[in-house]
């Protein structure tokens, strides 16, 4: 795809995040969609292909009265939102369509209108990992990181401190769920949920949705907002199971994804201002950091710790407070998308003065899945 | 029980096996660790799947394992289900033929000062329905298989 042929020109969460009982699930995916198409003055009848994810684009499309002639319910977990947006980005420099609407809701801490939906028992996961005591993503996406820790010499203070560091931003977000400042032995004295994870070092589970419009970059011009262009993207899966992993030290769906986004955009990052690692866990902006080549392997835990990516660092990272102080409503990928495009507009609460380039990284299912969005906020 | 980690059995856990897994749990009930090994390749494989990953080819054989493994990571699970009483380790352990396989590790107190990552293990069958022995992995003692 040619870089910049796109732009996104809505971006929205819902009105309220964290708690909010009063709305299913379908429901936060309408009101994030009427956020986002009023943030750029259109309303449902003016899009022509819709993308969601933990409903279907049936649902999504009945609910809001569009006739979409491009669909995609690509769900791959959390970072779907990242392959939506690769997608429509491609189907409309295709002519497919011509105004996409991307949406997630997700009612991860009420359950109010969504079901659970648990291992299939005659699945390879289902068989050959259920069985062992594996409840959640708690105790299966934070499996490898001992490994890493005995390989890398990676400690357990600098796995805390990417909690501390993260808090640092949330401070500076009203919308943020914890704001207080917290210390590296606040983080080892909370309570363990998974060892060598404590509760700080684990995402909220909350309530919220986000939902974004994209269209031609010719076009994005005549809208009321900074259109934010789609520089280079990237996508991949691997497994379905963590124990088959083939790196418990490295992702390889993060190094294809990130290598492909790189590539297409043709930067380097060098020329990259702002970054979103999805955070569902404190190893995984380690993970996200070397696998997209922005420090060595075993170089992220004190590159972190050095302060590069923290409040006034080189690289400002998860400045959203991300999954860990933000909110992480189940799939967190639609939020860091969405602290992506604010930073491009200009209008994030913890701005980065002058940021022109944005990664944004999305991970899915455990280390199973990875998208990746290069946005700018001017032409290449 | 071998010193299981008080892990009672919930039977929406239990795995369902299907054609194509049907050797591995018929050979865990005999008390064998059973891999797959491809006839074109020689590569040696798990999950069971009836052709190879890594060359397509359907020609694959099974194959006893030596059920010799090493530790090769794992959590401690704190937020306990109904149905287990004290925190447990899942673990993923290194085949001595190459694959690895999730697990959990059975004789030693589920402490990080007592799961030392690539620790000698050795396979030993849990017994947890009339069909289903699930393999789990003890401290090696040397005579395995």
């Amino acid at each position: 795809m040619k870089p910049g042929a796109v732009a996104i020109v809505g971006a929205a969460e819902t009105t309220r995040l964290g708690l909010v009982p009063d709305m299913s699930q379908i429901q936060l995916h309408a009101d994030a969609a009427l956020n986002a198409l009023a943030d750029c003055g259109l309303t449902p009848k003016d899009i022509d292909g819709v993308a969601c994810a933990a409903e279907w684009p049936t649902e999504l499309a009945h609910y809001l009265g569009i006739t979409p002639t491009w669909v995609d319910g690509t769900m791959v977990g959390g970072c779907s939102f990242m392959l939506h947006v690769r997608h429509a980005a491609a189907a409309i420099a295709e002519g497919l369509c011509t105004t996409v609407l991307i949406t997630h809701g997700e009612s991860g801490r009420s359950w109010v209108g969504s079901q659970a939906v648990g291992i299939n028992q005659a699945s390879l996961a289902g068989q050959f990992e259920l069985p062992y005591g594996v409840l959640g993503a708690p105790t299966m996406f934070t499996i490898p990181v001992l490994r890493y820790m005995k390989d890398h010499g990676l400690t357990h203070e600098q796995l805390a401190n990417v909690a501390v560091v993260q808090r640092e931003w949330a401070g500076m977000n009203p919308r943020a769920t914890h704001r207080d400042p917290i210390t590296v032995q606040d983080v080892l004295d909370s309570k363990l949920i998974a060892y060598p994870f404590h509760v700080l070092e684990c995402c909220l589970v909350t309530d919220g949705g986000g939902a974004l419009v994209l269209t031609s970059a010719e076009r994005a011009k005549d809208f009321p907002t900074r259109p934010v262009y789609i520089l280079g993207t990237g996508e991949s899966v691997e497994t379905p199971m963590i124990s088959q992993m083939q790196d418990f030290t490295s992702s390889r769906a993060f190094r294809v994804s990130g290598a492909k986004a790189f590539a297409e955009a043709g930067i380097t990052h060098a020329d990259v201002d702002h970054l979103m690692i999805y955070d569902a866990f404190a190893h995984l902006p380690i993970y996200g950091l070397e696998d997209l080549g922005f420090v060595g392997k075993g170089e992220a835990g004190a590159f972190i710790w050095e302060r590069h990516t923290a409040p006034g660092g080189k690289l400002p990272m998860n400045t959203n407070g991300g999954g860990l102080s933000y909110m992480h409503s189940g799939m967190y990928g639609m939020y860091a998308l969405q602290e992506s495009v604010r930073q491009m507009r200009g209008i994030a609460p913890a701005q980065v003065a002058g940021a022109k380039t944005s990664v944004c990284h999305g991970v899915g299912g455990m280390f199973g899945a990875s998208g990746t969005i290069i946005m700018g906020n001017a032409l290449p | 029980m071998i010193g299981s980690p008080a892990m009672s059995i919930n039977p929406k856990t239990l795995p369902r096996p299907t054609p194509e897994t049907r050797h591995f749990w018929e050979g865990a009930k005999l008390g064998e660790l059973r891999l797959q090994q491809c006839d074109a390749c020689t590569h040696v494989y798990f999950p069971p799947r009836p052709f190879c990953p890594e060359c397509a080819s359907r020609q694959v054989s099974v194959v006893r394992a030596s059920g010799r493994a090493t530790l090769y990571s794992y959590v401690i699970n704190h937020r306990l289900p109904k149905w287990i009483d004290a925190p447990y380790a899942i673990a993923v352990v290194q085949l001595e033929e190459g694959p690895r396989m999730m697990t959990n590790i059975l004789g030693v107190p589920q402490t990080p000062e007592a799961l030392v990552l690539d620790m000698p293990l050795e396979v030993v069958f849990e017994s947890v329905s009339a069909d289903i022995a699930l393999p789990k992995f003890r401290p090696a003692r040397g005579d395995a298989r």
